[in-house]
């Protein structure tokens, strides 16, 4: 259990840094500059955050769905895949090797996440031609981990919103989406789908005002807890590789009422909360 | 210069030995552009209305960054740029064509939008000693890419790219402006978020000439930067008007009629937010619309693939929220 706990706390440390990563490079050596073609980053981010420890490729626990050629660098679809066969999953890791914070997000899983197939959907940032990995952690401690390389361009330095005035005016805005039964792909045992969309700039703090010559600072969404009747079906932690708008699709186990409930807390230290009760579900 | 009258009545007396005079042909050599200016190819399409047609081509070494349409209006004081292309380059090439058939000052220089295609030319005009004039957003618009648009389009330009900067405009439009040329005025209009979140049209009076910049595609398929709501809510409104007589599209033709122009642009955005939202209704995927909304457009225009999915996952993004 000691050791457990230890290996926690180190991970997130690891974590919280790499999430961190990206605002120091901006500041200090601007947002554009590319990383070399034969320059690997998943060593050192394998040892930064995960220890080294031995993880199994394409094993079956997690899949990964990703685009080849993004089409929008600043919005790309990602599904990652738990079969019921992967059994408990505690920890999924998404990971884009060469962005300036490699670590996307980091999704904690909780009881009414169900054991059954799981999936999980949110749009990333993507900067340059890039390995995109999910790596999942399962409850006997062990690493599962699967890659896709997608080739997408300037997500992170060119992800300036559609309508700046919109925005800002509309942060922290939720929305909460059910789908019926017809809607959703067969699962078994039974899962139900949700979505969850909060406003938000995202700003990645790697735009520039040419006028200042200053960085617009880093504004995210930090974390999102999600649950279902009270039971958490997962926590994000999340970086400025999430897309403008976050919006996360996910199974979830039924439960009596299904009312989602999600807080969400950004950089600036505002909490946004939303429920689904009192909406058909 | 050598046509201008007071200059060569005046030659000796500012020009006393010839040495002076081969220093300034030294120092305009130097200052001048390191490629042969060539005056690009214009069409007036109404008296005083001049347009550039861009290529439909997106930005390669080959064309300079020519692929966008870019036009003048000459008055009685002064002159009107509107669009300047893609690449100093092609700025340059604007100012020629402008100076084979006028002396006149040029007063503005209006940028329609924020996108390179339409602002990158802008560094030809500085020693015209313009008023840039734009809509109050096209300045933050502009900080927040300006990394962006210089790092990609210096790979994608080549030589062309050279000398480029990103020039905000100085006169902000929030609303509406009047340009005054002497004889004829210009009516220049701010837009809510539409094709971006800093559209501008200008309007000539004097001829019901309408430049739309890219509020307005032909035969190139529409790009989506801002919101198809407000596209499409424009595009509505500006059908509704009467003064309108033919209206420049950003890519497309040199002219075109109204309100004719729009129909083809108005059916293509229709049918991607016809079609993203029913994929929205039946609980489908950004993803999955990416892949199948509007395919049914594919052959009536030119550049589908550049631009389609994107503009699938910008309209899906959007309409969600509703």
């Amino acid at each position: 259990m000691t050791t457990t706990s230890i290996k926690r706390t180190r991970f997130s440390l690891a974590l919280a840094g790499l999430l961190a990563l990206g605002a120091g490079v901006a500041m200090g050596m601007g947002a554009s500059v590319p990383a070399l073609a034969d320059d690997d980053p998943w060593k050192d981010i394998h040892r930064d955050v995960f220890d080294n420890r031995e993880i199994s490729e394409n094993d079956g626990v997690v899949e990964l769905e990703a685009p080849y050629r993004a089409e929008d660098a600043a919005v790309v679809p990602l599904t990652m895949r738990l079969p019921a066969s992967a059994g408990e999953v505690k920890r999924l890791t998404l990971v884009i090797d060469k962005n300036p914070a490699p670590v996307a997000a980091s999704f904690v899983f909780g009881e009414a996440a169900g054991k059954g197939d799981r999936m999980l959907q949110t749009r990333v940032r993507v900067d340059t031609y890039s390995n995109i990995r999910a790596i999942a952690e399962t409850a006997d401690g062990k690493l599962h981990m699967t890659t896709k390389f997608v080739k997408a361009s300037g997500g992170c330095s060119a992800a300036a919103s559609k309508d700046a005035d919109e925005a800002l005016a509309n942060l922290g805005k939720m929305q909460i989406r059910t789908f019926t039964d017809a809607q959703v792909k067969d699962h078994s045992p039974a899962q139900r789908e949700a979505q969850v969309m909060i406003r938000h700039p995202n700003f990645t703090g790697m735009q520039m005002d040419q006028v200042t010559r200053q960085y617009t600072p880093m504004k995210i969404v930090q974390e999102m807890d999600v649950a279902r009747d009270g039971e958490r079906i997962f926590k994000m932690e999340g970086g400025i590789s999430i897309s403008e708008n976050p919006n996360f699709r996910f199974t979830f186990a039924p439960g009596a009422e299904n009312v989602i409930d999600v807080t969400a807390k950004d950089s600036d230290g505002k909490v946004f909360t939303a429920s689904s009760a009192g909406k058909a579900s | 210069m050598a046509r201008h009258p007071s200059f060569g009545a005046n030659f000796r007396e500012y020009f006393p030995s010839s040495r002076a005079l081969f220093s300034l042909a030294w120092l305009l050599a130097l200052t001048s552009p390191g490629w042969p200016v060539e005056a690009l190819p214009v069409r007036e399409i109404a008296p005083g209305v001049f347009v550039h047609q861009g290529r439909y081509e997106i930005f390669t070494p080959r064309n300079s960054g020519d692929t966008s349409n870019a036009g003048f209006v000459i008055g009685r004081d002064g002159v009107a740029v509107i669009d300047t292309g893609g690449s100093p380059r092609v700025g340059a090439g604007l100012l020629a064509a402008i100076r084979e058939r006028t002396k006149l000052p040029i007063r503005y220089v209006i940028n329609t939008h924020m996108h390179p295609d339409h602002v990158f030319g802008n560094t030809a005009f500085t020693g015209e000693n313009p008023q840039f004039v734009g809509h109050a957003k096209l300045p933050r618009a502009l900080a927040a890419r300006a990394d962006r648009y210089l790092a990609i389009n210096r790979e994608l330009l080549g030589e062309a790219f050279e000398g480029t900067r990103i020039l905000p405009p100085q006169t902000l439009v929030k609303d509406r402006l009047e340009l005054d040329l002497g004889d004829r005025k210009l009516r220049v209009e701010a837009h809510p978020t539409a094709h971006t979140d800093n559209d501008l049209t200008v309007f000539d009076e004097k001829t019901g000439t309408l430049f739309l910049g890219d509020l307005l595609f032909a035969r190139h398929v529409p790009a989506l930067d801002g919101s198809i709501r407000g596209w499409l809510a424009l595009l509505d409104d500006l059908a509704t008007r009467t003064d309108i007589k033919r209206a420049v599209p950003g890519h497309g033709p040199e002219q075109m009629p109204w309100p004719a122009a729009i129909a083809a642009e108005k059916r293509y955005l229709t049918k991607i937010a016809d079609e993203v939202r029913a994929m929205i209704k039946d609980g489908r995927t950004l993803a999955e619309a990416a892949k199948t909304a509007g395919l049914s457009e594919k052959d009536a225009w030119l550049l589908f693939k550049e631009y389609h999915a994107r503009n699938v996952s910008a309209a899906f993004a959007e309409l969600e929220w509703e």
